[in-house]
C-alpha cells in the first residue's frame, strides 16, 4: 500500500485538519460515484416553468423550486424578459473553449430565441446545472460539456418555446397546432397574426404540468438558424478590455492575503519553523504551519510575500524523496521492453503475443514521454470567508469543479455540501490543473483562524512546485504484419496512475488495476485483428492529474510513431498503410481531407511533411504538420499544421478551429519543448525560463477544416493536441531520417537520434 | 506615500517603495485588468504603459514610478474601442483571455511607433508575451488588421 493510499483511508477528519490530509481523504470520496456523498452528485429533475413576481418567466428545475419553495428566483436555463430580450444560463466553466457560448447557441436555438437578443450569464455552481454525462457533478472536464448537456439543454430550450406558443394559442383562441415561431416570436400565419416573446412573458400562466415533448418535436439540423453559425464568442469583449473578472480578481470586504511556503517534496511536511523574521514584517498579521506548507497571512500581497522570503522552515521528506526522474526514465523503458512481465490487460483482441510469436514479420520500439506541467497564465487562487458559525463558507474561485470543491470543503468544515457557497468566477486557464480541488483547504483554514477572507495566491513557483503533473511514460510496441497489413499489436504502458494519486484505491479496483486516464487513448479504430495493451504500473509518489488529452497525448504519439515506422519499413506511403487498415468511414474522411489540404504527396525543399491521425472523444481528427531541422542544432521548427476534424454536429464553426489551433500549439509545447523533471523528490523547475513553453516565434500556420457529420456533437476541447507528438516525429524523420522517440524532441536528442 | 499619475489621474498610494507595482496596481488600486502571470518578467501578462512605454509592471516598483504616468488596460481607450480591441473581437482573439490585457498593451506600443509593422516586426515586439492558449497566429492577424484599418 502506498502513501497515498494509507492516508485515503482514513475517515476521521478533524475539524482543522491540515491540508494534504484533508485533501487526499475527501478526494478518495468525492471522485468515487460509488463511495461517498452519492446524493449530492445527483442529477438536476425535469425543468418546470413559473412566472416571476415580475412578470418575468423562467424556466427552472423542480428541485430548485422545491428547495427555494417561491417562484421568483432566477436559477434556471431561460428567462424571458418583458422588453423581449432573453437570459440564458451557462452552466459549465468558460476557460477559453467557447462553452459559454456554445450551450446558450443550443438552447436558444430550440427557443428559437433571436441571437441578437439573448443575454448569458454564469450559472450558479448548484446541482441544477450539472452535467447529465458526468454523474450530474457540476465539473466541466474530458471535453463532455456540450456532448453532455446536449439532450437536456435541448430539451429546456424546445419546453420553454412550447409553453410560448401554447400561451400565445390560449390568448388567440386557436389551435396551438397552427402556430410556428420566429426568432423571438410566435406566428399564426392563418391571421397573419405575431406576437413578441417578451409581450407573450408579460401575461403568460404556466402550466402545472410542464408540455411532454419528446426528440421528434427537436429541430432537424437542417432547420437550424444558430448552431453551425460561426458566432462570436460572448467572453470575448470584456477579455479585450480587461474587464472579465477572474478568480485571481475576487474583491471581498476585509480581505487578507496569504502567501504559502510548501513543501519541496510532494508529501513532505514542515519541521521546524523559525517565522520571527516573518512576524517582523510591516503587514504581516500571522504565519501558520499547515500539513504541507507554512501560510503567511497579511494585510497587503507584498507583505505576506516579503513574510515568506523571511521564514526558515526545514522539512520533514514526502515519501518521493530521492526520486529522480532522469534516472527512472531508462528504468521504466527497461521495463516496458521485459517482456518476462506481463502487465495488467487493458485491451484484449485475439491473440497478438502468439499472433507475434509465430511471425516471421516483426517490428519492435520503444519511446519515452517526460512529465508535463499545465502552466495556465493564471496561477492557482482561490479566496474563501468561513461562517461566523464556521460551518459554512463562500468560495470564489475559477475552477473546472466547483461540485467537488464544495464536497471537499464541507468535509474540511465538517458541515453539508450546500453550506459551501462556490462563486464561480473565470479561469485563466483549466487544461485540467483546475479540477483538482487541492486549493481549496488553504483559505477554509486561514480564514477560520483569522475570522477573515482569505486570498490565496500561488507564486508562479509555487504553482509549479504544487503541480499536478502529465505522468512519465515508457511504451514498448510490437506489431506482427502479414500481406501488407498489420495482423497483430502489442503496446505496453509503463508509468504511474493518475487516479492512484487523486483516489481513492477502491476507484483503480473497479477498473482492475488499469487506470483509464494514464491509458487514455491507448485504443485505435486500426482494424487490427490481435490487439494486446497492458498497463505496468510505477509508484513514484508524485502528484497527477488530467493535463489536457490525459494519456491521449503520448498514446497517440507513440501509436502514430510506430504506425509511421512500419509504413516505411515496408515501403508503403504512411497514409496509405493507415488506410488499408481503416473502415471507419468519418476517419477515412478526416484522413483524406487532412493529405487534400497539405497537398501531402509534394516534396518540399528544406522541409517535411509528418502525418499523424486520432480519434478522442468521438471526435475524429488527423493532422499534418511541415517542419524544419537545423542538423547542426538539432532545433525543429514546425512551419504549418493542417487538420481536419469531424465533431459531429457543429454548433460554433470558429470556436472549433480556434480549439484546434489552441490544441496544435499546447501540443507542439508537449513535443518539442515542455519537460518536468524530479531530483531527490522536488520539482526542478520554477518558472518560465526553466518550463519552456511555445511563443509566438514558434508558432507555425495553423489550417483548420471543420467537416460537419450528423453525429452527435463530440469534444473540441482537446482535439489536435494528440496528433502533434507523432506528427513531429514522423516529420523530423522525414527530413532527417532519424526517429526520435523520446518526447520532448529536444534539439539535444534530436541531435542525439542523427547520430545514432 | 508614492505620489503617481494613473490612467490620467493624480495618485497618492500608501506603499513601500519596493512594492511591486503590479500588487500596487491591482490590489491596492483595485485596476484588475493588468494580470499577474510569473512574477519575473517572463510573461508579459502584467504589462503596462509607463510614460508611453510598455514595461513589466511585476518588474517595476511604486517608487520606481514616483512622478511618472502609468496608464492599464482600463484607460487605452474609452469603452473598449482602441482599434485592436476592435480587431481583437472582429479575429476572436481571447481564449481563456487572462494574457490579452497585456498583450494588447505590448501591441499599443508597437503601432504606436510604427504604423505598419511587418509579420517579423510584429513578432520581434510580442515575443515576450506568452499566450498559454496558443492564440499566436489570432494576434498577429488581429495587429495587422487594426494597423490596416486604424
Amino acid at each position: 500500500m502506498t502513501h497515498h493510499e494509507k492516508k485515503a483511508q482514513k475517515t476521521e477528519l478533524a475539524a482543522l485538519k491540515t491540508n494534504g490530509d484533508v485533501v487526499e481523504t475527501t478526494l478518495a470520496e468525492a471522485v468515487n460515484p460509488t463511495v461517498g456523498r452519492r446524493g449530492f452528485m445527483a442529477g438536476a429533475a425535469g425543468l418546470t416553468f413559473a412566472v416571476s413576481a415580475a412578470g418575468f418567466m423562467t424556466a427552472r428545475s423542480a428541485d430548485v423550486l422545491a428547495a427555494s419553495g417561491k417562484g421568483n428566483t432566477l436559477n434556471a436555463y431561460v428567462t424571458i424578459n418583458p422588453d423581449d430580450t432573453v437570459t440564458i444560463q451557462s452552466p459549465a466553466a468558460e476557460m477559453g473553449q467557447g462553452i459559454m457560448t456554445a450551450i446558450p447557441m443550443i438552447i436558444a436555438e430550440e427557443l428559437d430565441a433571436d441571437w441578437d437578443k439573448v443575454n448569458v450569464v454564469q450559472a450558479p455552481a448548484a446541482p441544477t446545472y450539472g452535467n447529465p454525462k458526468l454523474g450530474g457533478g457540476v465539473i466541466t472536464v474530458a471535453s463532455r460539456a456540450v456532448d453532455g448537456y446536449w439532450d437536456s439543454v435541448r430539451m429546456a430550450g424546445a419546453q420553454a418555446r412550447r409553453v410560448l406558443i401554447d400561451a400565445a394559442a390560449a390568448q388567440w383562441s386557436v389551435p396551438a397546432s397552427e402556430l410556428s415561431t420566429e426568432p423571438n416570436e410566435v406566428v399564426h400565419k392563418a391571421s397573419g397574426k405575431s406576437m413578441s416573446y417578451g409581450d407573450i412573458a408579460k401575461t403568460a400562466t404556466v402550466p402545472a404540468e410542464l408540455p411532454k415533448l419528446t426528440e421528434a418535436d427537436l429541430k432537424k439540423p437542417a432547420d437550424f438558424r444558430i448552431v453551425g453559425k460561426s458566432v462570436p464568442r460572448v467572453d470575448v469583449p470584456a477579455k479585450t478590455r480587461g474587464e472579465f473578472t477572474y478568480g485571481m480578481d475576487a474583491e471581498i470586504d476585509g480581505m487578507v492575503y496569504a502567501s504559502l511556503l510548501r513543501t519541496p517534496i510532494e508529501g513532505g511536511s514542515p519541521d521546524t519553523v523559525d517565522d520571527a523574521a516573518a512576524k517582523a514584517v510591516k503587514g504581516v498579521v500571522g504565519v501558520f504551519k499547515l500539513k504541507d506548507a507554512v501560510a503567511v497571512v497579511g494585510s497587503t500581497i507584498e507583505s505576506t510575500q516579503k513574510g515568506k522570503d523571511a521564514l526558515k522552515v526545514t522539512w520533514k521528506p514526502g515519501p518521493a524523496a530521492g526520486f529522480n526522474s532522469v534516472n527512472a526514465l531508462p528504468e521504466y523503458a527497461a521495463r516496458a521492453e521485459n517482456l518476462s512481465e506481463a502487465g495488467l490487460p487493458a485491451l484484449t483482441e485475439g491473440d497478438a503475443k502468439g499472433t507475434i510469436a509465430g511471425s516471421d514479420k516483426v517490428y519492435k520500439a520503444t519511446y519515452t514521454a517526460d512529465y508535463t506541467y499545465h502552466g495556465q497564465m493564471e496561477p492557482m487562487n482561490i479566496t474563501a470567508m468561513v461562517d461566523a458559525d464556521g460551518k459554512g463558507a463562500d468560495v470564489w474561485v475559477g475552477t473546472q469543479a466547483a461540485g467537488l470543491m464544495a464536497f471537499v470543503g464541507s468535509l474540511i468544515l465538517q458541515t453539508k455540501p450546500p453550506k459551501i457557497r462556490v462563486h464561480q468566477l473565470g479561469l485563466g486557464g483549466g487544461f485540467g490543473r483546475r479540477i483538482y480541488p487541492d486549493m481549496v483547504a488553504y483559505p477554509l483554514i486561514l480564514s477560520k483562524i483569522t475570522k477573515k477572507p482569505v486570498k490565496v495566491i500561488f507564486s508562479r513557483e509555487d504553482d509549479i512546485g504544487a503541480g499536478k503533473l502529465r505522468p512519465m511514460t515508457a511504451h514498448h510496441l510490437e506489431a506482427s504484419v502479414k500481406d501488407g497489413k498489420i495482423d497483430a499489436w502489442h503496446h505496453r504502458l509503463v508509468g504511474e496512475s493518475i487516479i492512484g494519486f487523486t483516489g481513492p484505491p477502491q476507484r483503480l479496483k473497479a477498473s482492475k488495476g488499469v487506470d483509464p486516464l494514464t491509458m487514455e487513448g491507448h485504443e485505435t479504430l486500426y482494424t487490427i485483428p490481435n490487439k494486446a495493451t497492458e498497463y505496468l504500473r510505477e509508484q513514484r509518489d508524485t502528484a497527477l492529474a488530467a493535463w489536457r488529452a490525459i494519456g491521449s497525448g503520448y498514446n497517440k504519439f507513440v501509436i502514430e510513431a510506430f504506425m509511421d515506422e512500419i509504413a516505411h519499413a515496408e515501403g508503403v506511403d504512411p497514409i496509405e498503410f493507415r488506410l488499408r487498415m481503416m473502415d471507419d468511414h468519418r476517419s477515412r474522411r478526416v484522413i483524406e481531407a487532412t493529405a487534400k489540404m497539405a497537398d501531402w504527396g509534394r516534396t518540399r525543399e528544406g522541409t517535411a511533411l509528418g502525418f499523424s491521425y486520432a480519434i478522442i472523444w468521438g471526435t475524429r481528427t488527423a493532422g499534418i504538420v511541415e517542419v524544419s531541422v537545423d542538423k547542426a542544432t538539432g532545433a525543429v521548427k514546425a512551419h504549418n499544421f493542417w487538420s481536419a476534424v469531424d465533431p459531429g454536429i457543429v454548433v460554433n464553426p470558429d470556436t472549433i478551429a480556434a480549439q484546434t489551433e489552441s490544441n496544435v500549439i499546447y501540443g507542439l509545447g508537449q513535443a518539442l519543448k515542455e519537460r518536468i523533471t524530479y531530483d531527490n523528490g522536488a520539482i526542478e523547475q520554477t518558472n518560465y525560463h526553466d518550463y519552456t513553453v511555445m511563443r509566438m516565434e514558434d508558432a507555425p500556420e495553423i489550417h483548420t477544416h471543420v467537416m460537419a457529420s450528423d453525429n452527435r456533437p463530440t469534444g473540441i476541447g482537446e482535439i489536435a493536441l494528440p496528433l502533434v507528438g507523432g506528427a513531429v516525429s514522423n516529420a523530423i524523420f522525414a527530413a532527417t531520417g532519424a526517429r526520435v522517440r523520446s518526447m520532448p524532441f529536444t534539439p539535444d536528442r534530436v541531435k542525439e537520434a542523427m547520430k545514432a | 506615500m508614492v505620489a503617481f499619475t494613473l490612467n490620467g489621474k493624480s495618485t497618492n498610494v500608501d506603499a513601500e517603495p519596493d512594492t511591486p507595482l503590479l500588487w500596487v496596481v491591482r490590489e491596492h488600486l483595485k485596476m484588475t485588468g493588468t494580470k499577474f502571470g510569473c512574477g519575473a518578467g517572463l510573461c508579459g501578462a502584467c504589462t503596462i504603459h509607463l510614460d508611453g512605454e510598455p514595461v513589466r509592471s511585476c518588474q517595476t516598483t511604486v517608487g520606481d514610478v514616483s512622478g511618472k504616468s502609468v496608464t492599464t488596460i482600463e484607460a487605452l481607450s474609452p469603452n473598449g474601442t482602441h482599434p485592436l480591441q476592435v480587431a481583437w473581437v472582429a479575429e476572436q482573439v481571447p481564449q481563456c483571455g487572462y494574457c490579452q490585457s497585456g498583450q494588447i498593451m505590448q501591441a499599443a506600443s508597437l503601432l504606436a511607433k510604427n504604423k505598419n509593422p511587418s509579420r517579423e516586426e510584429i513578432i520581434e515586439h510580442m515575443n515576450g508575451n506568452i499566450c498559454r492558449c496558443g492564440t499566436y497566429t489570432r494576434i498577429i492577424r488581429a495587429i495587422q488588421r487594426a494597423a490596416r484599418e486604424a
